[in-house]
């Protein structure tokens, strides 16, 4: 089943986030402190990894499980909207401990309070939608 | 097997992270979690209020897959795989958040002062989840990525704008936790 592998590359993200305590308000709130290396050290070594595999991919041409190019998509060129938006994210990361993947991950550890997380991030995509065309990007 | 119980350090936990993203990158896809929330507005029939919902969100079916598995991910590790540890934070932070109020710091992954139904069901306690899922969702979606797609993927694809986006991840973070925290919880 094609979407099988995907189930399963869930289950192990979600296993592997609450593992490490990088679904945990703590945890964010220690960081944004500089009270520990902990979490900068699961994110360092995540792109340290990540930086040094994408480059082996690239460079030995890997092909994908369906036989095509890797291909990562560049991200649009720009800066306003990367720094409105990166700290408009940042206010709301730090506040609710918990961003778009620890948000669901937490349902799963049994916050149902987490719910209203999701449905206030959700309208706040959708106002992000309508007001698309008049922002600054 | 008790060493899968406790806690994982840094170093296990990161390059498990930096693996999650090669799978997707290898299986045709990408690591971004956050646009599944464009895709849940497009379910639902935003679609006709804005062109930035007119997409066929059947094409994201495998990622809505990658946030099931997450769920059932979060549930089988609390449930199966934890031993029930206090999360081990500096007793800087402890000390810090019992002056704010925060007590318990750190036997659960999220403090009950937040998430718990009692402070939920308070006026200051509902506007705090909300305000918070507000910022997160229309923030990451101005960004164009979050954590995953920009943190992880875009930096260890070299791209500058995720770099710009994780620095303004940090100013809106820091002046939440510095300035505005001890506002909300300190009074």
């Amino acid at each position: 089943m094609k979407f099988l592998k995907f189930l399963l590359v869930g289950i192990f993200f979600g296993i592997v986030l609450v593992k490490s305590e990088a679904v945990s308000w703590y945890r964010i709130y220690e960081m944004f402190k500089f009270q520990s290396f902990h979490m900068y050290g699961i994110i360092g070594s995540a792109v340290f990894l990540g930086v040094l595999f994408i480059w082996i991919f690239k460079k030995y041409k890997v092909k994908s499980i369906e036989g095509k190019d890797i291909d990562l998509a560049p991200k649009d060129k720009g800066v306003t909207r990367y720094i409105l938006g990166g700290t408009i994210f940042g206010f709301g990361w730090a506040l609710a401990g918990a961003c778009p993947g620890p948000m669901y991950i937490l349902v799963g550890t049994g916050v149902f309070s987490m719910f209203i997380v999701i449905a206030a991030a959700l309208l706040g995509t959708f106002i992000y939608g309508l007001l698309q065309n008049k922002l600054p990007h | 097997m008790e060493y899968i119980l406790q806690p994982w350090p840094w170093y296990v936990s990161g390059p498990l992270i930096a693996f999650t993203m090669l799978m997707l990158v290898y299986f045709g896809k990408t690591f971004g979690m956050s646009s599944n929330l464009q895709t849940l507005c497009s379910i639902g029939g935003a679609g006709k209020y804005s062109d930035y919902f007119r997409f066929d969100w059947k094409a994201q079916r495998w990622n809505l897959t990658v946030v099931l598995g997450a769920i059932i991910g979060g549930f089988i590790a609390t449930q199966f795989l934890s031993d029930g540890s206090t999360i081990a934070l500096s007793s800087e932070t402890i000390s810090e958040l019992n002056n704010l109020g925060f007590n318990g710091v750190g036997e659960s992954l999220l403090p009950p002062e937040i998430y718990s139904w009692e402070n939920v069901m308070s006026v200051k306690g509902i506007s705090i989840l909300v305000i918070a899922g507000f910022l997160v969702g229309f923030g990451t979606r101005y960004a164009g990525g979050c954590t995953s797609g920009h943190a992880i993927t875009g930096l260890s694809n070299l791209q500058l704008p995720s770099l710009i986006a994780v620095i303004g991840f940090f100013i809106g973070g820091l002046i939440m936790t510095f300035f505005i925290l001890p506002l909300i919880f300190g009074a």
